[in-house]
């Protein structure tokens, strides 16, 4: 697919053409093409998993491109590496804070590349002052010398953003960027947007965000599996077509309609508050339902989890398992009370990658499997055979290394592993996160499927339609509190967003 | 942020009380059980003090930077037994026969490279193969053990120079040649680390490597230029201390890089990066002698000295974590 650009349009700052990556076993990039004129924001947006963070690897010299040019006003480029980039003019701003917390402003603002005199001594004096002009123009509270580490999450992000106006950027890519900013901060932002783009700069703006890239973009990409799904006005389109392009196929807004008869309450939380993180929490979950936490990142939804499942200590409230009041110290209390956690990051906590499918799933239990001192290697097999099937899993064998599993194989691993514990209350955190969207469905149904087996469910999700779909009721979180709890016949789009955001506080039920 | 501010200055401070303290206990405790009749804190007894730190001081700024840069260096030990051969048996070469007493600066460079160059091999290593620098370090430190030995088997390796060992025992404004050489690294380290675009890459590095990374700062020469300064100043250290002895054993310098570490560590520079001051790491090391010396004093013997240091370097670290943690809200380990 090319795209349609008329002959008035002014020389592409950067464009992209047909770039290629594959990774062993994955074409990360198969194809994709991007032209950012100057002026324009210009919006790449795409599931998790669909290459946009590896296309920005591949223009910021992280990664070569195996096919494909990069062309930087109409110079065909090969860039070696991110500071490369910001020489030719590209400059990114990072999604995750790309910040050394124990540095001043200044220096990370500047960072790799402090102005210095003679014999590579730092020049202090025109650091902060150039940090300040920088500063001043984005209406800041903090000044150059304060220590990045005591700065709030936003303000970091505006130390972000403040090292794009160091140079005189030919394009600026934005990946979230108001990912963890507060309203009055994203004006900021969009002010600074508009003044770059006054210039003539041209800005990727990459952001699942519908209502701030309807808001302030000129044209929309989309990526699909590492594919270019093409490129529209932001103006001819509207959010159901972007959506339609991002996953392929209509979204599905429906609702689980097949209900079943709810059980007694398996889990009650009253009151429940851990210092800064959440505060007074109530919520109850029955057997046989699914109830769904939404909220913005840093809500407390998973601070929520982990204190359930003993990780975390609360600082005050009580916990109920099945109407008895429970004190859950240790993730040991939680399991033997038969609380389990999906965790949020696969593969930095729900799973050992160098070890196979089979040790992988008895995980928790291998303490109970043995025979005299030994494991038991049979009844270790027989487990991983019953779920492998309960759940299919694809593996060539319980000897496969998790590792090589593709992601949504492995959040089943992670299931089986947790479900083979005979849990009473199942926590799922971002259980389909970076799992392509076929994998995503049979996980969903495979979650409705075990609360119909009388399993007391918590899902805790970002994606609005995973929500939508999985749960019976869904808990709405804003900065560590419940704004709302909606029952699937309740909630629509627009009064889920409104309290996630924190909008309609006077709605609080 | 009272609490958080009080934690930050005693995390910080907290090295120098440690040395107050450590001052007063064997001062008081000297009067009671010292054998000599010569108080604790006479001012030649501190001279001296402050002359037999060198050699670990001097190997300690340059641990500070490693460390600060999120690695550490094992092979000092051992780069300080080569270096100090290469200083002594160097003298005696029949192709420095004709040099006189020119041979001494010539000796002192050969020494000097030849740290600078096991510096660079270690820190070529961590750069090309991206293998952890403990991993490295650890390999080095038993190869470089290695070569000490294979240069003159069990034997020492001496040589007496009088014109250096003069020039090692002189005195300049009250204080050893060797102090001047511990103090004039520290000013210059500290100056590298507080004033340079490259100790302030350091710390960036040590605090966010991605962060270093995507700014464009490249990691890998960096770090090894730090290996390239520890290895100098570990052969720097040896230098200084062999102009005086004359006589290298080739176990010497044995756990001087568990040594320098402790002190390193007691003063407050992280095991993980990012954190650390030249200033404190003096403290750690003065505060180290100060214990050696002190039990020494008031007539201990050196194995419950080690066992003393050992508890107080735990001790020390547990402090640290308490004044560090954020309180309830942290995730269990």
């Amino acid at each position: 697919m090319t795209e349609i650009i008329d002959q008035t349009t002014p020389t592409p700052v950067l464009r992209l053409e047909d770039i290629v990556k594959t990774f062993p076993g994955v074409r990360a990039l198969d194809g994709v093409s991007l032209t950012i004129l100057p002026g324009e924001v210009h919006a790449l947006m795409g599931e998790n998993g669909a290459g946009k963070s590896t296309l920005m690897k591949v223009l910021g010299g992280i990664h070569q491109p195996d096919e494909g040019q990069i062309i930087v006003a109409e110079q065909p480029v090969v860039m070696s590496g991110p500071l490369d980039a910001k020489a030719k003019g590209i400059v990114f701003i990072h999604q995750e804070l790309s910040l050394a917390d124990e540095l001043s402003v200044a220096e990370n603002i500047y960072l790799g590349e402090l102005p210095h005199k003679r014999f590579g001594l730092v020049d202090w004096a025109e650091l902060e002052a150039k940090t300040n002009a920088i500063l001043e123009k984005l209406k800041v509270g903090f000044n150059a010398k304060t220590r990045v580490g005591d700065l709030s999450i936003a303000n970091q992000q505006m130390v972000e953003i403040a090292r794009a106006l160091t140079v005189d950027a030919k394009a600026v890519i934005f990946d979230e960027p108001t990912a963890s900013l507060t309203d009055a901060e994203k004006v900021v932002l969009f002010e600074v947007i508009s003044d770059l783009q006054e210039q003539g700069v041209g800005i990727a703006y990459i952001s699942h965000r519908m209502e701030e890239i309807f808001k302030i973009t000129d044209r929309i990409s989309v990526l699909r599996d590492g594919q270019y799904q093409g490129t529209v006005n932001t103006a001819d389109t509207n959010e159901e077509n972007v959506t339609q392009m991002m996953i392929g196929r209509k979204l599905d807004l429906s609702r689980n309609e097949a209900h079943h008869e709810l059980g007694e309450v398996a889990l009650e939380v009253r009151g429940l508050s851990c210092g800064s993180l959440f505060e007074d929490v109530n919520f109850e979950v029955r057997r046989g339902e699914v109830v769904g936490f939404y909220g913005l990142v840093g809500a407390g939804r998973t601070e929520i989890a982990e204190t359930l499942f003993g990780l975390r200590n609360p600082t005050s409230g009580s916990i109920f398992l099945d109407g008895a009041e429970v004190a859950i110290t240790s993730p040991h209390d939680a399991i033997e009370r038969g609380i389990s956690l999906v965790p949020e990051d696969r593969k930095g906590q729900g799973l050992v990658l160098g070890m196979n499918c089979r040790d992988n799933m008895t995980l928790p239990q291998v303490d109970d499997l043995k025979a005299g001192p030994f494991v038991a290697d049979g009844a270790e097999i027989a487990i991983f055979d019953q779920y492998r099937d309960k759940l299919d899993i694809r593996t060539p064998g319980w000897k496969q290394l998790v590792g090589n599993l593709s992601g949504g194989n492995q959040q089943k691993i992670v299931i089986g592993k947790w479900l083979s514990m005979r849990p009473n209350v199942l926590i799922v955190d971002e259980p389909t996160r970076g799992i392509d969207v076929g994998s995503k469905a049979e996980i969903h149904n495979l979650l409705r499927d075990l609360a119909a087996q009388g399993y007391a469910v918590i899902v805790i999700s970002s994606e609005m339609p995973e929500v939508l779909h999985v749960a019976d009721r869904i808990v709405a979180m804003y900065s560590g509190r419940i704004m709302r709890t909606f029952t699937s016949e309740e909630v629509t789009e627009e009064n889920l967003i409104a309290a996630i955001s924190g909008l309609n506080t006077e709605k609080v039920a | 942020m009272q609490v958080g501010k009080l934690s930050k200055y005693l995390a910080g401070g907290a090295i120098w009380g440690f040395i107050v303290l450590e001052l007063i206990f064997f001062s008081v405790a000297g009067e009671f059980f010292s054998v000599s009749d010569k108080a604790f804190m006479d001012a030649d007894n501190m001279l001296l003090l402050l002359k037999q730190s060198a050699p670990i001081g001097i190997i300690a700024m340059g641990m500070t930077i490693v460390m600060v840069n999120g690695n550490i260096d094992l092979s000092v030990g051992a780069i300080y037994a080569i270096c100090a051969i290469i200083l002594l048996d160097s003298m005696t070469w029949t192709m420095f026969a004709g040099l006189g007493n020119w041979v001494i600066p010539v000796a002192w460079c050969l020494a000097l490279l030849t740290g600078l160059v096991l510096g660079a091999i270690n820190g070529l290593i961590v750069w090309k193969t991206g293998v952890d620098a403990f991993i490295v370090t650890l390999g080095s430190m038993l190869g470089y053990r290695g070569l000490v030995f294979m240069y003159n088997g069990e034997q020492p390796t001496s040589h007496l120079n009088w014109t250096l060992v003069d020039f090692a025992e002189a005195q300049f404004l009250g204080l050893h040649t060797a102090t001047w050489f511990l103090l004039v690294v520290t000013v210059a380290i500290w100056f590298l680390m507080n004033r340079t675009v490259h100790g302030r890459n350091a710390y960036a590095i040590g605090n966010n490597r991605e962060a270093a990374v995507n700014a464009g700062i490249r990691v890998g020469p960096h770090m090894m230029i730090n290996f390239m300064i520890i290895g100098f100043l570990a052969a720097l250290s040896a230098v200084v201390f062999y102009s005086e002895s004359g006589s290298v054993n080739p176990n010497d310098g044995q756990l001087y890089e568990l040594w320098v570490i402790t002190a390193v560590v007691l003063g407050g520079t992280k095991l993980t990066g990012g954190a650390g001051s030249i200033v404190s790491t003096f403290g750690g090391v003065i505060a180290i002698q100060l214990l050696r010396k002190g039990l020494a004093h008031i007539g201990a013997d050196t194995s419950t000295v080690n066992l003393v240091i050992g508890l107080i370097l735990i001790a020390v670290l547990f402090l640290d974590r308490q004044l560090n943690v954020k309180g309830k809200e942290e995730l269990k380990v």
